[in-house]
């Protein structure tokens, strides 16, 4: 018996299987547990329609000649995309740190590679999943175009990258339970609100266009609503410019960590 | 070529403990030893390193010939780790954990399914399958982390302290496990506090402490560096006043109980013939403690002696 044994080689799809294996752990996750991770963002977003929407979008009036509803429904499904890409990798893979059960992926062969790509693809699944609902429901209060479908799905993607890539390094460095809600708290909700989800930012003093224009979530909503309506206040080529270019540094970064053992290895 | 060779393993945590002090230990291919040594001497910690869940501040760790540091894959698809704790997603059932579990070393789901109902069978959970595991007693948790251990068919398993805090019958149920596990090839490396089980499995034993490794060799042969052992013997009548033992060094206890010293100058036989000689009936006859406990402890003590004395 013994001499027939082979030691074991490692098999090409190994990084493949072990991607999906990620993949279908999250997804069925997410919709295990719908009632924390899809039921909340409809409720909000659905209350941001009627409140900002309704009652007050009526007495606004018009913004970059759309109807207020118009204009604020794509910068509420971005909002609701990254939050939820966000989310869905810093819960998931901080709960596997606190639970212990990462060691199952840090013993097996996987690459480094495989154990981030398949956490960002959960979080990009959970935050398209989201931002479909949220359309859905925006489709209820309002008609939305689809002008630009490439771009409105491009940026809606890679976006949901960017938060997602956010979300790990966020784990990785989380110590505790509070540690999760310190970036989406203090960074992420500030930027989405000044980013011009609710207003166009050619309202603003010169000052805070000129200050806006450094929030990168600013460059992703524009994008998505010209995707959708044809509008933005700036140059899209610059957003895709800004989504890319933290795509490759977030990544980079999260491999370097993750190598190195950041708040996983002693 | 060894299963696992670790070559002046060292290991500072950022706190500045030492935790290992530079060990070495050659595992042969289908072998099966023990790591043994008091709470806090570094077993943990040197398992977890060869597992790569701890990061080493030097030394030289191969796998069936695979350098851990430049050949991860292979070194890691060749080995299978149950650890001290436990480390499974407790809201998930056992079968999606051995499944998830065999997709990370790269097994088709429909393989990693069939596996699981064999190794979820052979370890009496297969009934236990879709129960959320935060609900499995402590000794089908253990259990359950054995078969994820082995999912993979890994050539090497290592199972830090498997039967702590496990009845005795599981506890025989495990061993018997794990023996035919090596008989059909698995080298096994396990911890244990337990000297009766590391005497009852392993063939070879290594003794840490304080992050050194004090004693490394086969069982037969520390067993034979106990020069005397300690029997008790329970006497069908008291013992005679006019009964001459006095060949053997002895105390008698409550009238009928012997203790009696073997030395390495005599053989239990000597003593029974002793005892037939003086028409003394013996009804029991028992080792006073185990013998590896006793040179444990001895050689745990004289260590700490000697490095009392040097300071
Ligand atoms: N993360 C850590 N940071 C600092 N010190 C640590 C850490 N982990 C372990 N140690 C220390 O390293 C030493 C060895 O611990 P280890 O867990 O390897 O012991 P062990 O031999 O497995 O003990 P036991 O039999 O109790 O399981 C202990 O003194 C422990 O306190
Ligand atoms: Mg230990």
């Amino acid at each position: 018996m013994t001499s027939q044994r082979k030691i074991h080689n490692v098999n090409v799809n190994l990084n493949l299987i072990a991607f999906y294996t990620i993949v279908r752990k999250e997804v069925i996750r997410v919709l295990r547990i719908w009632i924390q991770t899809i039921v909340p963002p409809a409720i909000t977003m659905t209350l941001y329609f009627v409140i900002f929407g309704n009652l007050i979008g009526s007495r606004v009036g018009t913004m970059g000649g759309y109807s207020y509803m118009q204009f604020i429904a794509p910068g509420i499904i971005m909002m609701s995309v990254i939050t939820n890409s966000y989310g869905n990798v810093v819960s998931s893979f901080f709960g596997a740190k606190f639970g212990g059960h990462i060691e199952e992926m840090l013993v097996s062969p996987m690459s480094n590679s495989a154990i981030i790509l398949g956490h960002i693809a959960g979080g990009v699944l959970r935050g398209l999943l989201v931002g479909a609902m949220v359309t859905i429901i925006a489709l209820s209060f309002t008609k939305l175009e689809l002008k630009y479908p490439l771009i409105t799905f491009s940026m809606v993607f890679l976006s949901s990258v960017v938060f997602s890539l956010a979300g790990f390094i966020n784990a990785l460095y989380a110590r505790k339970f509070d540690d999760i809600a310190i970036i989406p708290t203090f960074v992420i909700t500030p930027l989405t609100y000044l980013g011009g989800v609710f207003y166009s930012i050619s309202l603003l003093p010169d000052f805070w266009q000129y200050a806006s224009k450094f929030n990168p979530i600013l460059y992703m909503v524009n994008a998505f609503r010209y995707g959708i309506l044809g509008t933005s206040d700036i140059d899209i080529r610059y957003a895709y410019l800004v989504v890319c270019a933290f795509i490759v540094i977030l990544f980079t970064l999260s491999f370097i960590l993750l190598k190195r053992g950041v708040g996983i290895r002693d | 070529m060894s299963a696992l060779s670790i070559k002046n393993l060292t290991k500072t945590y950022a706190n500045g403990f030492l935790a290992l002090k530079g060990i070495d230990l050659e595992v042969d291919v289908g072998g099966f030893y023990s790591l043994l040594g008091p709470n806090g001497a570094g077993k943990t910690t040197a398992i977890r390193i060869v597992c790569s869940l701890v990061e080493k501040s030097a030394g030289n760790i191969e796998v069936f010939g695979y350098n851990l540091a430049t050949h991860p894959e292979e070194a890691k698809m060749n080995i299978g780790m149950v650890p001290q704790e436990v480390n499974f997603n407790t809201f998930d059932t056992p079968l999606n954990i051995l499944v998830n579990q065999a997709g990370f070393y790269g097994i088709k789901r429909s393989i990693a399914l069939q596996r699981a109902k064999k190794y979820l069978g052979e370890l009496k959970l297969w009934d236990k399958k879709d129960d959320i595991s935060r609900n499995l007693s402590g000794g089908m948790k253990r259990r359950l982390m054995i078969a994820r251990a082995l999912i993979h068919e890994p050539e090497l398993l290592i199972l830090d302290e498997p039967t702590a805090g496990v009845d005795i019958e599981i506890r025989r149920s495990m061993w018997k496990f794990l023996k035919d596990t090596n008989a059909n090839g698995t080298t096994i490396i396990l911890t244990t506090h337990y000297l009766e089980e590391a005497e009852n499995l392993c063939r070879n034993i290594a003794i840490i402490d304080e992050g050194v490794i004090i004693e490394n060799t086969r069982m037969i042969d520390l067993l034979k560096q106990l020069k005397q052992e300690t029997f008790v013997l329970s006497l069908e009548d008291n013992l005679k006043k006019d009964s001459n033992l006095n060949e053997f060094s002895y105390t008698l206890i409550g009238g009928n109980q012997l203790e009696v010293l073997v030395d390495e100058d005599h053989s239990i036989n000597d003593l029974f013939e002793l005892l037939n000689r003086e028409k003394i009936k013996v009804l029991s006859l028992r080792n006073k403690s185990n013998r590896l406990e006793e040179l444990f402890m001895r050689l745990v003590h004289s260590k700490n002696d000697i490095s009392k004395e040097n300071s």
